[in-house]
């Protein structure tokens, strides 16, 4: 009798969480860290450019623009939709805000009337979402299509040059403040602002909700469909936001600019614990899993591997990441 | 005595890691009986029934079935040693016929290359014939889940088994269906197939069962016929404590206001139920019964908004209602418990603290909109200790916990919001009988304190059990109502079943 006595007693409510450490051993984020770093150490004996600061530099201007676009992705993800037409959506926003300027309007209404209208898309593709009911996949591959088609049309398939682009413009794509470059500002604004309301916020936690379990959330009276749709906006809204910076960047806008991004961003939030079938996911793991990407291309490129065994290895990376997380997730349940 | 033996395990071992789910466990099962094994949820059943079907390989012991070891190595494998398993969970194809789903099994284990269908399909007919009417060429899909589970058993019993296990196959079933399988059940037994019956409702056991095993913490306590023996032994055994009362106390009758919390007045969605009318007085627990597909858990969440448009009216502590949404609803202090826990009841997935501040986030958040983690703990942590919730940490996910813990997850999650109404569809199913009538003892309690509590629920004992009163709705209205010493499984069933319009037994 003393047995069940016991069982009673032993197992009840605890608000006691893992020690610290142990928590931090367990998170994705940690591996990913490591690994990282493991790559910069070798890296670093093997190309003499590697610890340039000039290498550092265009490194990390690589990743930050993609990163405001594994933001929406990653969120989106949680969400339990997904997106084909980051890719096709940020050039867009590139040729519109272009084509706008090239025909007199002020670059800084035409970024406006260009986010703006990136917004309109993912509201466009919220709508066939939530209230046609087609799947987010078909829906934006329909849109990624639609949206790459547009952008030939505006630009006849050449890219547009930019070159009276105002430099306090071409700042936000190509300036710094010190040594540090303002894209690298904008991306850390995003990232910190949007990795705290994930974490924190009322109203991102209904987004973890709505992709754990869309029933249970209706159930527990959240207007899923809502979610779902603001979800899919703020990804396009984004790619807009990207788009600008890139323009800024380039001076130029391109038409062809962006192709199968998508796939690296998708890959980017699902290496830093995205899941596919909606309620996990965090930013921080996804920006890791951006900079492992970039990391892993640009050290290929120093060690003079072919461009076409980069993608080769970076789909490889991914097989490899999801593989181990999956065994991981297994040996915790 | 030992030759009609047909499945003897002896000294079986298995642990998940530090976890010892089974002990060494001793069982053997003779041809042609209905064995049924008890026991909580954590005891092993499922864990010896998983090893028995090849899901799971055991770490020592020896499993001798018809004399000679064997080493059961996949469900394929136990398939072809004559072994049937439903599970509790439904694995139908939803698009494919009822007919092709029945043979599905049977494909996998015949050797031939190639399908034939007509040889197929006649045999998967011959054995639905005898379970049921539905003609086997409709799609799954469209049957209702009771008749799906009749499907699965059909599939097992195209295996020719000589041992079918089947695991709470009545949790979804009404009272008729459930006798039907019953008299099915004894029909194959007859036949010399030797049938393993897990359950957590002692009626079934004792009106069906030759004789039953108990297991707690991963060992086998006894193994007695059931004539011998009582339910409160069966009990006893599966908890290691006397449970002295399975049901709490009903409302005294000094007690009982008339006050009404909750009236309903013509309610009607055109569709599934019509001209639904009923009062829920302050501190009783008034049930609702009735057949699956009458149209019980469609009148409460019409009631809360939560599934299409009603007309009628609906009064809360005698002021109207007018409920947009399911929102609303819950702005208005009724909620719903869902009888599919794990569908649309919790998220599995998410820790246990985020499961159960959902309903309103508000609750754990500051001015801004910023969630407070430690507030979010104490919450959880103060219902958790309220319904005696048994987990490690707060942080780990819902599908860490048993089935009934899950359920007090999900019933905190309701009792977050301080709720004025709560609907409750099937509270108890799945659920061990620890947990179960802990269950039944915090509404009680809820009742006293003037929550308003509806239950819904297919297991009759549970509704004379728990409710004051009990409404019975056949075909989308409602056929009357019983209490008292009227609340009888027989006047129940009458009223669910019966085609007499006015029999109103008070």
């Amino acid at each position: 009798m003393d047995s069940t006595a016991n069982l009673a007693g032993e197992g009840t409510v605890s608000a006691e969480a893992a020690p610290f450490y142990k928590r931090l051993l367990r998170m994705r984020e940690t591996g990913l860290i490591v690994i990282i770093l493991g790559l910069f150490f070798i890296m670093s004996f093997a190309s003499p450019y590697f610890l340039t600061w000039a290498n550092m530099r265009a490194m990390s201007m690589a990743f930050a623009v993609d990163g405001i676009l594994v933001v929406g992705m990653t969120i989106l993800l949680i969400s339990g939709g997904i997106d084909l037409s980051v890719g096709s959506v940020t050039a867009l926003a590139m040729v519109i805000a272009g084509w706008l300027f090239l025909s007199g309007i002020d670059p800084w209404v035409a970024s406006g009337i260009s986010i703006a209208l990136c917004t309109g898309i993912g509201a466009f593709m919220g709508f066939f979402v939530t209230r046609i009911g087609l799947h987010h996949f078909i829906v934006s591959l329909a849109v990624m299509v639609i949206a790459r088609g547009a952008c030939l049309l505006f630009t006849g398939g050449r890219p547009l040059g930019l070159y009276t682009l105002p430099p306090e413009f071409k700042f936000i794509g190509q300036g710094t403040i010190g040594p540090i470059p303002i894209v690298i500002v904008i991306f850390l604004v995003f990232v910190i602002a949007f990795d705290f309301m994930l974490r924190r916020t009322t109203m991102f936690r209904k987004v973890f909700y709505t992709g754990s379990n869309e029933k249970a959330a209706a159930y527990s009276g959240i207007r899923t469909k809502k979610v779902i749709f603001l979800t899919t906006t703020l990804c396009s809204t984004l790619c807009g936001v990207a788009g600008i910076i890139y323009m800024a960047r380039f001076g130029s806008a391109q038409p062809t600019f962006g192709l199968g991004l998508e796939l690296t961003i998708i890959a980017a939030a699902v290496i830093g614990g995205a899941s596919l079938n909606g309620g996990s996911g965090s930013i921080l793991g996804a920006i890791l899993g951006v900079i492992l990407l970039s990391l892993v291309s640009s050290s290929l490129a120093l060690l003079d591997v072919s461009v076409y065994w980069q993608d080769i290895i970076r789909g490889s990376i991914l097989l490899a990441a999801v593989t181990i997380d999956h065994y991981l997730n297994k040996r915790r349940a | 005595m030992q030759d009609d033996v047909i499945l003897n395990i002896s000294n079986l071992s298995k642990s998940f890691g530090p976890v010892k789910a089974l002990r060494g466990i001793d069982f053997e099962l003779r041809k042609g009986e209905i064995h049924a094994i008890a026991g909580e949820n954590g005891a092993g059943k499922s864990t010896l029934m998983n090893v028995i079907d090849g899901i799971l390989q055991p770490d020592s012991g020896q499993i001798i079935l018809d004399g000679a070891s064997v080493k059961i190595t996949s469900p394929t494998k136990a398939q072809r040693l004559g072994i049937g398993f439903v599970h509790q969970e439904i694995a139908l194809c939803p698009d494919v016929s009822v007919a092709e789903n029945i043979f599905m099994a049977k494909t996998n284990v015949s050797r031939s290359w190639l399908m034939d269908y007509r040889k197929l399909e006649r045999e998967a007919i011959d054995v639905f014939k005898q379970l049921s009417d539905i003609d086997p060429s409709v799609l799954v899909k469209s049957l209702s889940i009771s008749n799906q589970q009749l499907v699965e058993i059909a599939k097992a019993l195209t295996l020719d088994c000589r041992i079918l296990i089947l695991d709470e196959p009545t949790a979804a079933l009404t009272e008729a269906e459930a006798q039907t399988l019953f008299a099915i059940m004894r029909r194959l037994a007859d036949q010399g197939i030797s049938i393993i019956y897990i359950s957590h409702r002692m009626v079934e056991i004792f009106d069906n069962c030759d004789r039953v095993s108990v297991f707690r913490d991963g060992q086998h306590i006894v193994t007695q016929n059931v004539k011998d023996v009582g339910p409160s032994d069966v009990v006893n055994a599966m908890v290691g404590r006397v449970i002295d009362e399975l049901y709490p106390e009903k409302q005294r009758a000094e007690a009982r206001s008339d006050e009404a919390i909750l009236e309903v007045r013509n309610l009607s969605d055109a569709k599934r139920f019509h001209d639904v009318s009923f009062a829920l007085k302050r501190g009783e627990i008034l049930g609702i019964a009735g057949l699956i597909g009458a149209g019980r858990s469609e009148i409460v969440k019409g009631i809360c908004q939560l599934e299409g448009s009603v007309s009628g009216d609906v009064l809360l502590n005698g002021t109207p209602l007018k409920l947009k949404n399911y929102q609303d609803s819950i702005a208005n202090g009724i909620v719903y418990l869902s009888e599919d826990r794990k569908g649309d009841g919790v998220f599995l997935d998410l820790p246990i603290a985020a499961n159960i501040s959902a309903l309103k986030l508000e609750q754990v958040a500051n001015g801004m909109g910023l969630i407070q983690s430690g507030a979010e703990m104490a919450q959880a942590d103060a219902l958790g200790r309220k319904l005696n919730l048994k987990c490690g940490s707060l942080s780990d996910p819902v599908s860490s916990l048993s089935g009934g813990n899950q359920q007090k997850v999900a019933l905190a999650k309701l009792l977050s919001v301080n709720p004025r109404l709560i609907f409750l569809d099937e509270p108890t199913r799945g659920v061990d009988v620890g947990a179960k009538s802990e269950i039944h003892r915090i509404l009680r309690d809820l009742a006293h304190d003037g929550v308003g509590i509806v239950v819904i629920s297919s297991e009759l004992p549970e509704l004379i059990g728990v409710c004051d009163r009990v409404l019975v709705v056949r075909e989308g209205r409602i056929s009357g109502q019983v209490a008292g010493d009227a609340m009888t499984e027989e006047n129940i069933m009458h009223l669910a079943s019966v085609m007499d319009a006015d029999a109103a037994v008070a």
